[in-house]
């Protein structure tokens, strides 16, 4: 192990490691905590210039009240969930079949496919924006829940057929063979042999893609206007506009938006983790 | 007439039998390559197009050639968008060291180490606009916990977003606090898979610190660095989401870079030159392809010498 277990070091490094850690991490994640501050406080803390005090009141839970009865919050939070989660689904089917024939084939053509994928994957939102927009608005979905769902599942095809597609060719190939050698048919190769086998890739994506499109903005903004499509991550500056200067609900506010993911990467923390490194980092 | 449907059928099924290894790859990426191609790789050759017309996205496309590339040439906040990229890419590279040095200084297996991890993981979890409203706050010159601080040292307030020569590097720190959380992760991992028997020998010679990590360590992390350095190059390209948030391309257009300067022309108030941001995004693309190429060509040699 790497660097020399703190086991088999000095006492004193030992003991002033322990310490180090819980100021590292306050250090660490203080913007944060500075915002959870702010949420429990009342209004009046900052018009007397109370702002990083502790809180003369706490005032917690008629803050977050306000946050889902006062404004639109609670209609963002739902278009985000309307959002990700068709996205997430869409993805994965269609990734699961790209990864599949990528993986498992030997044609001519495989490699250039697999990296359009890849490539695709990598090129800058801009250079889609304006076709794109063109599109959706051609197709009547401008400003439409379906309209950013079409454009999600699409791009986030690429990154998940780099991912499935490295993942299948990790499987043992004899499985496939065999099968082949027994007549099965191809469909029913992929149905009851190799999804059954995706399972952990399918785990990772889909907590992966559910924070990446939950926390998409500028997809958001250019595809959608007001508050009956658009996500949270948008919907949070209009929040902000509404309550300008109240510190307490905005932070509120973010903490409500930024939740959904942490909790999913708290609940899937293995499957999360294995996604971020492509799989490529075992 | 039910005896020709029969037989039509079987022969199509021993037909469809004979060819099955051949065709499913192709049934079953059509739907996904279709998909792709509909919203990800044409959209890419349509926007070289409109980048060769003046439109205002509703009325008539006119042409005019290269004219938007021309006007490109003499627009001063190109320039400014295109440095600050370059201060982007090279800034944000930095949550690569940084990243793997949390990632050595949590390496270790003393109790509640786990929970310690993906707390520090937390700020890549959170949406970019949480994280730009946050820093926003930090650096505010009013209230902002960074000039409480500086005033303890007897230092002045820096109105951190308001001021030119800060801003950009105000807003790329917000951006490498997830980035850093990003990288840790990676090297955490990747330092699981160190091998122990090379460490042990590396120690046996007298490999120590500094040394070990250059000469036993970071070899064995390549993967993770790779993955580290190609994640990083696009999050540093593709930054919107912060600048949008915390100065809006302010002050005076000090913290734009191209992808936030395209929107800003094609669909903000500024007015819907939808050619002219065309224009933007083909060179922005034509940077990306540089750095595209490059990972495809490392993709590609690993994949031969498989």
């Amino acid at each position: 192990m790497f660097p020399t277990p703190i086991e088999r070091t000095s006492r004193t490094w030992q003991i002033s490691y322990q310490a180090l850690l819980p100021f590292a991490l306050i250090l660490w994640l203080l913007p944060l905590i500075g915002v959870a501050v702010f949420s429990v406080k009342p209004a009046a803390d900052f018009t007397n210039a109370n702002y990083w005090g502790l809180p003369s009141s706490f005032e917690g839970f008629t803050n977050y009240a306000l946050v889902f009865t006062a404004s639109d919050m609670p209609r963002y939070l739902l278009n985000s969930v309307f959002i990700t989660v068709p996205t997430v689904l869409g993805a994965v089917a269609l990734s699961t079949m790209t990864g599949f024939a990528l993986g498992i084939y030997k044609f001519r053509s495989n490699i250039w496919i697999f990296f359009m994928f890849v490539a695709g994957n990598f090129v800058p939102f801009q250079i889609l924006m304006v076709p794109v927009r063109e599109l959706t608005l051609n197709m009547g979905l401008y400003n439409t829940i379906p309209g950013l769902v079409l454009f999600h599942i699409a791009f986030q095809t690429g990154f998940c057929t780099l991912f499935m597609r490295n993942f299948i060719r990790a499987l043992p190939f004899e499985l496939i063979e065999a099968a082949r050698v027994e007549g099965v048919s191809e469909w029913r190769i992929f149905w009851y042999i190799v999804l059954p086998l995706m399972k952990p890739a399918i785990a990772a994506l889909s907590v992966l893609i559910f924070t990446f499109i939950w926390n998409d903005y500028f997809w958001a903004v250019v595809l959608t206007q007001g508050v009956e499509s658009q996500p949270v991550t948008a919907g949070i500056t209009s929040f902000n506009a509404q309550y300008r200067a109240a510190y307490h609900l905005m932070s509120a506010g973010s903490i409500v938006a930024a939740l959904p993911p942490v909790a999913m990467f708290f609940l899937m923390q293995k499957h999360f983790i294995a996604g971020l490194t492509l799989g490529a980092v075992k | 007439m039910a005896d020709i449907s029969t037989s039509h059928d079987t022969k199509a099924e021993s037909w469809w039998h004979k060819n099955q290894q051949k065709l499913a790859p192709w049934l079953f990426l059509a739907p996904g390559v279709l998909f792709f191609l509909v919203y990800v790789i044409f959209p890419i050759f349509q926007s070289f197009n409109i980048s060769f017309y003046e439109w205002d996205g509703l009325g008539t496309r006119e042409y005019v050639g290269l004219y938007n590339y021309e006007e490109l040439y003499w627009d001063d906040a190109f320039y400014t968008s295109l440095k600050n990229n370059l201060i982007w890419l090279v800034l944000y590279l930095l949550a690569i060291p940084a990243g793997l040095f949390i990632a050595l200084f949590l390496n270790q297996t003393v109790t509640g180490i786990r929970l310690y991890k993906s707390l520090f993981f937390f700020p890549f979890v959170i949406s970019q606009v949480v994280v730009g409203l946050v820093f926003t706050w930090f650096y505010d010159p009013t209230f902002g916990l960074l000039n409480i601080v500086l005033a303890q040292f007897g230092l002045g307030p820096i109105n951190v977003l308001g001021d030119e020569n800060y801003v950009t590097t105000g807003i790329i720190i917000a951006g490498l606090w997830p980035q850093t959380a990003y990288c840790m992760i990676l090297y955490l991992t990747g330092l699981n898979a160190v091998d122990p028997e090379q460490i042990e020998a590396g120690r046996l010679d007298g490999a120590k610190g500094g040394k070990m990590l250059w000469y036993i360590i970071l070899p064995q992390l390549r993967p993770a660095t790779f993955i580290a350095f190609v994640v990083t190059i696009i999050g540093a390209l593709r930054s919107f989401d912060l600048i949008s948030i915390m100065t809006n391309g302010g002050p005076f257009g000090a913290s734009r870079v191209l992808s936030f300067y395209m929107f800003e022309v094609a669909l903000s108030e500024y007015g819907f030159r939808m050619g002219y941001g065309a224009a933007i995004a083909v060179v922005l693309f034509l940077i990306m392809l540089m750095f595209i190429a490059y990972f495809l060509w490392s993709m590609y040699r690993e994949e031969k010498a498989r």
